[in-house]
């Protein structure tokens, strides 16, 4: 065919519109692979290389450690950092290199040149170690000590240290529940008294009857104080024991360095795993990851917490927003009079699933944080003044303001599913002599109740991703304790939350360390893309099989 | 026969009784009433509450438009505090006490309810020695210096302090001091008279600058030093003298560095020296600040003595700025004065200008008897009424701007509650060029809070509207032609089998959450594109050929082939051809930067005089553009999916081609719709916070460079809103942010829904 014909015919045209949908098919499909590989790719042990390599001022430094990123660049960048080049080199490939070991290095993510670095060795016994504090340690162990003797040396060491770890973490264990939950519950006790005591001067109790209750708060402060006298030194005793044990390790460098027991979390021989071993602690890892909770200001560790808020807070989203959208959209299409108010109201509503999600946090913070947190405050919790119970951001308020914000999702599912049921269905109720309210509640709405659940789901999936609202009304980069607890009243609905989204937002851009952060924003990402596309695709799937149905009905 | 019949009647009915029956309908009824006043009420309750976040929003922007407003609460007697006119006033924070200076030189301290006096600090001057001149610092540094006859001075600090004498009960207590000793300071060494005086306290050093009787101009700075370990104090000295000026000075001002002298003399001239460098004093600026005939009355520096504000003989106030000349020629750190701005004209000639302690306004009183209370940046006036019958001699404000005390020519003091707070508000402030303190030109600038007191908040939003519409703009420049052109290739061209998978997999990119796209805009796009800057150039040309190439290669193929492949798999087999030409283009990107740009194109752009930033208006525009897709492509595509099948079938039957029947019928057809699809999705755009949050540089520059960052108003709430002080005006001008953004959205989403409702029924109608 012509050239100019073929043009002419517009069939070129058809196939630049057809790639530009293309364009957006692969962007959509390369994004969700991108997240997908590097988040699953964080929990894989990756193998620990040892090499030599010549640093700038022409040193050589051994290094050990994971190799995170490969970047290929013109030599000529390099070289105008400063950075030493072989002459005729026109292209250069630099490795990023994860050596740890934060109390001797200054830097634990370090760029090496492939030209600077000789070959590179896979050690059998280099082992990771994944600590509590300071981040991983990468090295050799020279020996385990106990009480400073020498327990085991050489290969013996592995099966022994992995005992010992279990050990001093249940010991880790144990102090942990002395402090958060036993010395927690005395202190929350000797608050409840501080709190009594304020209420007696707020209430101007004085005379025989504020010293009779003085005394009383008296002693049964005195009586807490003992008891925490004797958890303390149960706590220091335990902490005292967890320390025994050594592990004496030696760095790339040979450098030799102590660490205890009980900051070790796991250790691992990457190199020395097989495919099994390795799927076992992928496997572990995933584990860790969504049940565990974060460290290191949130650049390692799970992110349960997050999961657990998001999830806390979804669930009281829910009991808020489905009675009130369902009782909106009946309103709207059953019980208001039809007309062009109406049409404006319905307009009105469906606009506002356009209206900026950060205007909803504006006013959740100004109404409902300040002036009905604000008026709360003061009617019921005056004593604790200045110090805010629910005048300040929290669950109640963050899902409230979500509430508001998903309410016109729901109503218009709602409203489509409740004009999708036949006239005649309804009209048949009626002519049976059901009442209008017998009709909706026999018929109409479990009827529609599958499309009610459809823009439930949308408006959890909405509440799960958005993250601006909530930097202002409750959510926080770590909260001390979770909003369900043992605790009377068990739902703790003032205190402030974790959510995934926005602990995305927190690590990747609020991080001390970014480039530690970095995996970890993977991988909450694509925790948070696998809840969302299984909320959606579960609602699509049973928006579609609802319009099949209807569709032979309604025609 | 009779068995069945007797059968029948003998039978009971198995329905209730008739009680029952009507019992039962009662119920029911009364069940309906009240479900429909319960659905009533819920709906109703809805609705109200969505237009509660209008009304709440707009009920919080509304104080930002009041003005002032002066309460009179008392008149007291001066005469019961004791002789002497007063010439400095004092306000504390608490409102409780009073302070008066007089011209014989009494500090008095007087309750203001009722005028009872407290405390009264006397000079104890020496005989035959009188008070000639007196001068004043910066409100918070409560200092007053008196010149005397004998080329001293007397530095007075006038203070309170708070006591507790007993559980819950506060007490404030006057509490004066003389920052350099209790006998006046020598001044003048040869015992001149002093006719002007100014003070002002610096870090360590008092500085006093004063005009002796023969028209010299001295100098000097005192510390003093604390002996540690006697704890006795001596007070260092250092004089200089200034270069004179031949008129004579009637007021002297220093700036709080004690770097600058400001005076105005008997002809409204204003004065300028630079004494930076004492021993290197230098008359610097000369200006008639008014027309001939009228004198200056008052000079004040404002808050911080970045500026002065003066006021003439004809009730006119204006602020002048020390501005550092910018030309070649002079040299580093030269300033000229230059004036800003003027105020509201009173009726009577200007006696008191009082500067508030910790933002940019000032109270004035004439001699008419009004008081006008003005602010600097917003160049406003908020307030001028008349107070008094006759004229007012001195004015002050209180430290947290609610109260203000007056006295009048016969000595009745006027303590007034005023109402203040926001006051740096005005139209022009939000959307003119502004002159801020300290910069040489007006310009458009959003910078809202610093650490120091003396910071002058600017709140203009030009910046913050302009970053809004470039991302918006550089978004749909993204997201229009790709999701317009998707749009109509998946309505009409597309094979229906591919339709299923194409629209889940658009609705997927409708829910990915923002924060995900904003993190991989920051973390990933933005550092990939600027060290593969080559890449976005050769996409832009490299794929559409490539499409062409494609197209032309597949057309030459023998028709056997073409058909056994069905119409409509474009979009298919162009999908791996795109991924293959990216991946080769990023491949070669070194290499071209290599060849053309000297290794680095980035650094090419910095040395061609283009500004780059890692994360600007591009990486935006991919991100944002990439969530508005899905939203125009779903309006758009239902649009042309429903163009009536007989328009596009006439079409073809008459001749046409596929594309002229798409060009020529169905995309004028639908043209509304894909109008108000535009419209939802630049809506969508302009209120996107968390993208924009991550994947700019959040600076709020002014420009329209695609290469540069932007910081967009709803970003702007995100970051600012939980760290402002709650009813303050920066609350509030977020919350004005807020409800632009809501009016905003709302209007186009309304014009974007009637124009949808409209093609809806004129489809119906074809």
């Amino acid at each position: 065919m012509k050239f100019k014909t073929w043009m002419k015919s517009g069939d070129p045209w058809i196939w630049m519109i057809g790639g530009a949908l293309g364009i957006s098919l692969i962007m959509v499909i390369g994004l969700l692979t991108l997240i997908a590989v590097r988040g699953f790719a964080h929990f894989w042990p990756s193998p620990l290389v040892q090499t030599v390599a010549t640093l700038e001022d022409g040193s050589l430094t051994q290094i050990l450690g994971e190799v995170v990123e490969q970047e290929t660049l013109p030599a000529q960048r390099i070289r105008e950092s400063g950075v030493e080049v072989p002459e005729n080199a026109v292209l250069v490939t630099r490795y990023l290199f994860k050596v740890g070991n934060r109390e001797i290095n200054s830097r634990d993510f370090v760029w090496h040149l492939e030209s600077a670095m000789s070959e590179w060795r896979y050690p059998e016994n280099a082992v990771m170690l994944e600590r509590r504090k300071g981040g991983n340690f990468y090295g050799f162990p020279e020996r385990l000590e106990y009480d400073g003797e020498v327990v085991a040396e050489g290969d013996g060491i592995w099966p022994e240290l992995e005992a010992m770890i279990n050990a001093k973490s249940e010991l880790a264990d144990q102090i942990q529940r002395i402090e958060n939950r036993d010395i927690g519950r005395i202190n929350k006790a000797l608050e409840e008294l501080r709190l009594i005591e304020r209420g007696l001067d707020y209430n101007n109790v004085v005379g025989p009857e504020r010293s009779e209750a003085m005394a009383e708060v008296e002693a049964r402060r005195a009586k807490l104080d003992a008891q925490y006298e004797i958890l303390r030194q149960e706590r220091n005793r335990v902490q005292q024991q967890s320390r025994r044990g050594v592990l004496v390790m030696r760095t790339a460098s040979d450098e030799i360095v102590p660490i205890s027991v009980v900051d070790i979390i796991k250790g691992s021989r990457n190199n020395a795993m097989g495919l099994g071993a390795k799927l076992t602690f992928y496997g572990g890892n995933i584990k860790d990851f969504l049940t565990g909770f974060p460290r290191e200001a949130n650049t390692e560790g799970g992110i349960f917490p997050a999961i657990f808020g998001t999830v806390t807070m979804v669930l009281i989203m829910s009991v808020l927003v489905t009675p009130f959208g369902v009782l909106a959209a009946i309103y709207l299409r059953e019980y208001a009079t039809q007309g062009p108010i109406l049409k404006a109201i319905r307009v009105s509503v469906y606009n506002l699933a356009g209206v900026p999600s950060i205007v909803f946090g504006v006013f959740g913070l100004g109404f409902f944080v300040y002036l009905m947190g604000g008026s709360i405050d003061a009617l019921f919790f005056p004593e604790r003044l200045p110090a805010p119970t629910f005048g300040t951001p929290g669950l109640f308020w963050a899902s409230l303001t979500l509430a508001l914000l998903t309410l016109p999702v729901v109503i218009v599912s709602t409203e489509e599913g409740l004009a999708r049921i036949p006239r005649t269905i309804r009209e048949g109720s009626l002519a049976l002599g059901a009442t209008k309210w017998e009709t909706l509640r026999k018929v109409v709405i479990p009827l529609s109740a599958p499309a009610m659940m459809t823009g439930l789901i949308l408006a959890v999936a909405r509440a799960a991703g958005e993250v601006a609202p909530l930097m202002l009304v409750g959510v926080v980069k770590l909260a001390p304790s979770l909003p369900v607890d043992g605790e009377f009243p068990y739902i703790h609905l003032e205190r402030k939350i974790m959510h995934l989204g926005f602990h995305i937002y927190d690590v990747g851009f609020q991080s001390p360390n970014v480039e530690a952060a970095r995996p970890l924003v993977y991988a909450t990402a694509l925790t948070l893309v696998i809840l969302i596309l299984i909320l959606n695709l579960t609602a699509i799937s049973i928006r579609n099989r609802l319009r099949e149905k209807y569709r032979s009905q309604g025609d | 026969m009779d068995d069945s019949a007797a059968k029948t009647v003998a039978r009971a009915s198995h329905l209730p009784s008739a009680e029952t029956m009507a019992k039962r309908r009662r119920r029911r009824y009364l069940a309906d009433g009240a479900a429909r006043w319960l659905v009533r009420a819920g709906g109703g309750g809805v609705v109200i509450a969505l237009t509660l976040i209008f009304v709440y929003l707009f009920s919080e922007v509304l104080p930002l438009l009041k003005g002032a407003s002066i309460e009179s609460t008392a008149t007291l007697e001066t005469s019961e505090l004791g002789e002497g006119a007063g010439v400095y006033l004092g306000l504390e924070r608490y409102g409780e006490i009073g302070m008066r200076y007089t011209r014989s030189g009494e500090l008095q301290y007087f309750r203001l309810d009722d005028g009872a006096m407290l405390e009264t600090v006397n000079l104890e001057l020496a005989e035959g020695v009188s008070i000639t001149s007196i001068g004043n610092g910066e409100p918070r540094s409560r200092l007053v210096a008196f010149g005397l006859s004998n080329g001293r001075a007397m530095v007075v600090r006038h203070q309170s302090e708070l006591t507790f004498p007993s559980e819950g009960v506060r007490e404030i207590v006057p509490a004066p001091e003389f920052p350099l000793g209790r006998e006046p300071v020598v001044v003048d060494e040869r015992g001149r008279a002093l006719t002007a005086v100014a003070v002002q306290q610096a870090r360590d050093d008092t500085g006093v600058a004063a005009l002796t009787s023969d028209g010299e101009l001295t100098l000097v700075r005192y510390r003093v030093q604390t002996a540690l370990l006697t704890g006795e104090q001596q007070i260092r000295r250092q004089q200089w003298s200034v270069p004179s000026h031949d008129e004579p000075v009637l007021h002297l001002q220093l700036s709080a560095n004690l770097w600058n002298l400001i005076g105005a003399d008997e002809s409204g001239h204003l004065i300028y020296w630079d004494i930076a460098d004492p021993n290197d004093a230098v008359l610097r600026d000369v200006v008639a600040a008014v027309e001939s005939g009228e004198q200056i009355t008052d000079l004040e520096y404002l808050n911080g003595t970045f500026s002065a504000v003066i006021g003439t003989s004809e009730g006119r106030l204006s602020q002048w700025f020390l501005v550092r000349d910018e030309r070649e020629e002079a040299g580093d750190n030269i300033f000229y004065l230059a004036r800003a701005r003027e105020f509201h004209r009173h009726p009577g000639a200007i006696t008191d200008i009082r500067p508030e302690y910790n933002r940019k306004g000032f109270v004035v009183v004439d001699d008419q008897g009004h008081l006008g209370i003005h602010y600097g940046t917003s160049s406003r006036t908020l307030a001028l009424e008349s107070i008094a019958d006759e004229a007012l001699t001195a004015v002050t404000v209180s430290p947290v701007n609610n109260q203000i005390l007056a006295e009048t020519a016969s000595g009745a003091l006027k303590v007034l509650d005023i109402w203040n707070e926001h006051p740096e508000a005005s139209l022009g402030a939000f959307w003119n060029q502004v002159w801020y303190e300290g910069r040489s030109n007006p310009e458009y600038v959003w910078q809202a809070s610093s650490g120091s007191d003396s910071f002058e908040p600017k709140y203009s939003m030009v910046p913050l509207t302009v970053g809004t519409l470039k991302a918006a703009f550089f978004a749909m420049l993204f997201a229009m032609p790709l999701a317009i052109a998707g749009a109509i290739y998946t309505a009409y061209f597309m094979a229906p089998q591919i339709r299923g998978y194409v629209k889940p997999t658009i609705e997927v990119m409708e829910a990915l959450p923002t924060v995900i796209l904003g993190f991989l805009a920051g973390l990933w796009l933005a550092p990939f594109l600027e060290g593969h800057l080559p890449v976005v150039f050769t996409t832009l040309v490299g794929l559409p050929l490539s499409f062409l190439l494609i197209a032309f290669a597949y057309a030459q193929l023998p028709r056997a082939w073409r058909v056994r492949v069905p119409a409509g798999w474009e979009a298919v087999i162009l999908m791996p051809i795109i991924g293959l030409v990216v991946w080769a283009l990023v491949s070669i990107s070194p290499i071209i930067e290599i060849v053309f740009f000297d290794g680095s194109m980035r650094q090419w752009f910095t040395n061609v005089g283009i500004t780059y930033d890692q994360r600007n208006a591009m990486v935006v525009g991919i991100a944002m553009g990439f969530a508005v897709i899905p939203t125009i492509f779903s309006i758009a595509e239902d649009a042309v999916f429903t163009v009536p099948k007989h328009l596009t079938q006439g079409s073809l039957a008459l001749g046409a081609t596929a594309w002229q029947t798409v060009t020529r019928v169905v995309l004028l057809t639908a043209s509304p719709g894909i109008f108000s699809a535009v419209m939802i999705g630049f809506g969508r755009a302009v209120g996107e916070t968390m993208i924009v949050l991550m994947a700019t540089g959040n600076s709020p520059v002014l420009n329209f460079n695609i290469f540069e960052g932007m910081r967009t108003l709803s970003a702007n709430i995100a970051v600012e809103l939980p760290e402002t002080a709650v009813d303050s005006t920066h609350f509030r001008i977020l919350f004005m942010a807020g409800l632009v953004l809501f009016a905003m959205t709302f209007l186009v989403n309304t014009i974007a829904e009637i124009v949808r409702q409209r093609l809806r029924a004129r489809y119906s109608n074809l």
